[in-house]
């Protein structure tokens, strides 16, 4: 890998809850506009890893983090940096849907309100285009008034993305997106993934080993916060360099 | 509907297949844990209902001497038997919003730093004064705002309202008169104090209930405390924070002992916040033990109706402006 398409240069990451030691000694590069996959057995520190990229952790209290994550030349940990503006450009889909109480199209101009002042019709155009993106205008364009709740699961986690996309950051971290959703809807993000690669650095935790495979380029497999190995996806499902990684991904342990 | 349906089958099927006299025990039972509960529920009308019966037959007397006047008039006169209800409505209806105006914005604020902003350790001591305020009984605001309240107001803050907002373009004229500690204004901050633990808990537990990746979804596109809680938690609450706004007019509206301490109690309109005046309440508990004859008793009974429809009127407009909100955010199915 080459080192200027390195988007984000985790260095000796230390993160603690409390004194729980929840991830250890993490060195990690995740090549840029790569589909990068986080898997690893419950509790294994992956979610948490991803949510030091955008220190969502910095909402809570009792959470230390020692290291340096590193994205265009600029320390992420660092306590000067503008948590808004990073996180303007760190988007984030959760677990579950989370529509805002409010219109399909309020939901995706949300975030873009909140850093830029759009004509009405700069807005149309820029709502169509996350919608678009998100593949998801042709289902929602008669009804973008509705209340974003009025949609089913699936569709109302590609709103989600599309409102992530809105704001057009440079990184999409994805907290196991599809755990809620059916087999259908699960397609439909993944291919959507597929498709984002093209423009955004992509990050996704996932239980699913089958879902790893299909959508990631690199797969970082972690166990009990310490990252185990990462690599190219291909080589990690069929020749892994651990036989930890083999353990897991083969189903003898996990 | 459907999962709760097909629960519901599983469970009749499971009752078809215990024995039949356990069966028709269950189902007696069942009948009358049913009726019980309807009956109860049933009871709420019939005391709403008596309620206004009695109130609108204690009136008649009253309506019928001075028809739809008593509502437009402003006279209290029980020497020539002449009464109207403006002065009253008009002191509920300031105090109250002088309570609202003061109370919504500081009960907001607390159930906002409680619930988001506070560390840990303040969060629980803080939750139980609030708590703890509400509790406080009425008569107790009354006498902390007569002997301790009203005397500091007028030696200390009227004269600088006096002074800084009584030439206010527009809206001076409400704040210029006699620093006397007792008035329209007094009450409303009293007012005001006893409604906010009302308002403040239940808008902290409202708050408490949305889940924590909603706000971290706001927060993760870059939304600052102030936008997550505006954008995100309020909408998501509204209902229960407009519910906890009512409980605390549906009180302000009401309250009687605090108010009738610290008002004065005088019949008059005044265009002066400063000034005393009265509200329906506590016209009433000052009043009734010493009306006499029909008309005097049934003029206070038609002011207690009075505030009943205020009341029942402030109810239906926090049901209307939640349905104009929710239009707001789109058709939801």
């Amino acid at each position: 890998m080459m080192d200027n398409n390195i988007k984000i240069d985790v260095n000796k990451l230390n993160f603690y809850y409390g004194k729980f030691h929840a991830i250890k000694d993490v060195n990690l590069k995740v090549p840029s506009k790569k589909v990068t996959a986080f898997i690893g057995p419950s509790g294994c520190g992956k979610s948490t890893l991803l949510r030091i990229f955008n220190r969502m952790y910095d909402l809570y209290p009792n959470m230390r983090v020692e290291g340096q994550i590193m994205m265009d030349g600029r320390n992420v940990l660092d306590k000067k940096e503008d948590l808004n503006m990073l996180r303007a450009k760190v988007g984030m889909v959760f677990q579950k849907p989370t529509p805002f109480p409010m219109s399909i199209y309020d939901n995706v101009a949300f975030g873009v309100k909140l850093y830029e002042k759009l004509s009405k019709t700069e807005m149309d155009d820029r709502v169509e285009w996350a919608l678009q993106k998100a593949a998801l205008w042709n289902e929602v364009k008669d009804k973008l008034g509705q209340n974003g709740a009025s949609l089913s699961g699936g569709q109302q986690q590609r709103l989600c993305i599309a409102r992530g996309i809105a704001v057009k950051p440079e990184v999409l971290l994805l907290d196991e997106p599809c755990s809620a959703l059916d087999p259908i809807s699960t397609a439909k993000v993944e291919e959507l993934i597929h498709e984002l690669k093209a423009d955004y650095t992509t990050v996704i935790v996932t239980h699913n080993m089958q879902q790893a495979a299909r959508v990631s380029d690199y797969t970082a497999y972690m166990y009990l916060g310490e990252l185990i190995e990462f690599g190219d996806t291909d080589m990690m499902f069929t020749k892994p360099s651990r036989r930890e990684t083999e353990d897991y991904i083969t189903g003898k342990f996990g | 509907m459907n999962v709760a349906q097909s629960t519901l089958n599983q469970v009749v099927l499971a009752e078809q297949t215990t024995p039949p006299g356990n069966k028709d025990k269950g189902a007696l039972w069942d009948s009358i844990f049913r009726n019980t509960t309807k009956f109860f529920a049933i009871l709420v009308f019939c005391l709403i209902f008596g309620i206004m019966l009695t109130l609108l037959y204690g009136s008649l007397p009253a309506l019928k001497t001075f028809g739809f006047s008593f509502i437009t008039s402003d006279a209290w006169n029980p020497v020539t038997v002449e009464f109207g209800a403006k002065v009253p409505i008009v002191g509920t209806l300031v105090t109250s919003a002088i309570a609202m105006l003061i109370g919504i914005p500081l009960s907001f604020g607390i159930a906002l730093f409680i619930t988001e902003l506070s560390p840990k350790w303040l969060k629980r001591p803080l939750g139980i004064a609030v708590e703890l305020l509400a509790g406080v009984p009425s008569i107790i605001y009354g006498m902390w705002g007569l002997f301790v309240f009203a005397p500091f107001f007028a030696d200390n803050i009227q004269p600088w309202i006096n002074d800084n907002m009584g030439n206010l373009p527009g809206i001076g004229f409400l704040f210029q008169g006699p620093p006397m500690g007792i008035g329209m204004l007094t009450a409303g901050l009293i007012l005001a104090i006893m409604v906010v633990p009302f308002i403040a808990s239940v808008m902290r537990d409202v708050f408490e209930i949305v889940p924590a990746m909603h706000k971290e979804s706001a927060y993760g596109l870059g939304a600052t405390t102030w936008e997550v809680v505006w954008k995100v938690v309020l909408p998501y609450t509204k209902i229960g924070v407009v519910g906890g706004i009512m409980l605390g007019l549906g009180r302000a509206l009401g309250e009687t002992m605090a108010v009738t301490f610290v008002i004065g109690n005088a019949h008059d309109i005044s265009t002066s916040l400063m000034m005393p005046g009265n509200t329906i309440s506590s016209a009433l508990a000052n009043e009734f033990t010493e009306a006499v004859g029909d008309v005097y008793t049934s003029s206070l009974i038609t002011l207690g109706l009075l505030l009943f429809v205020i009341t029942f009127i402030v109810l239906a407009c926090s049901k209307l402006l939640l349905i104009k909100l929710a239009q707001k955010e789109g058709k939801q199915s």
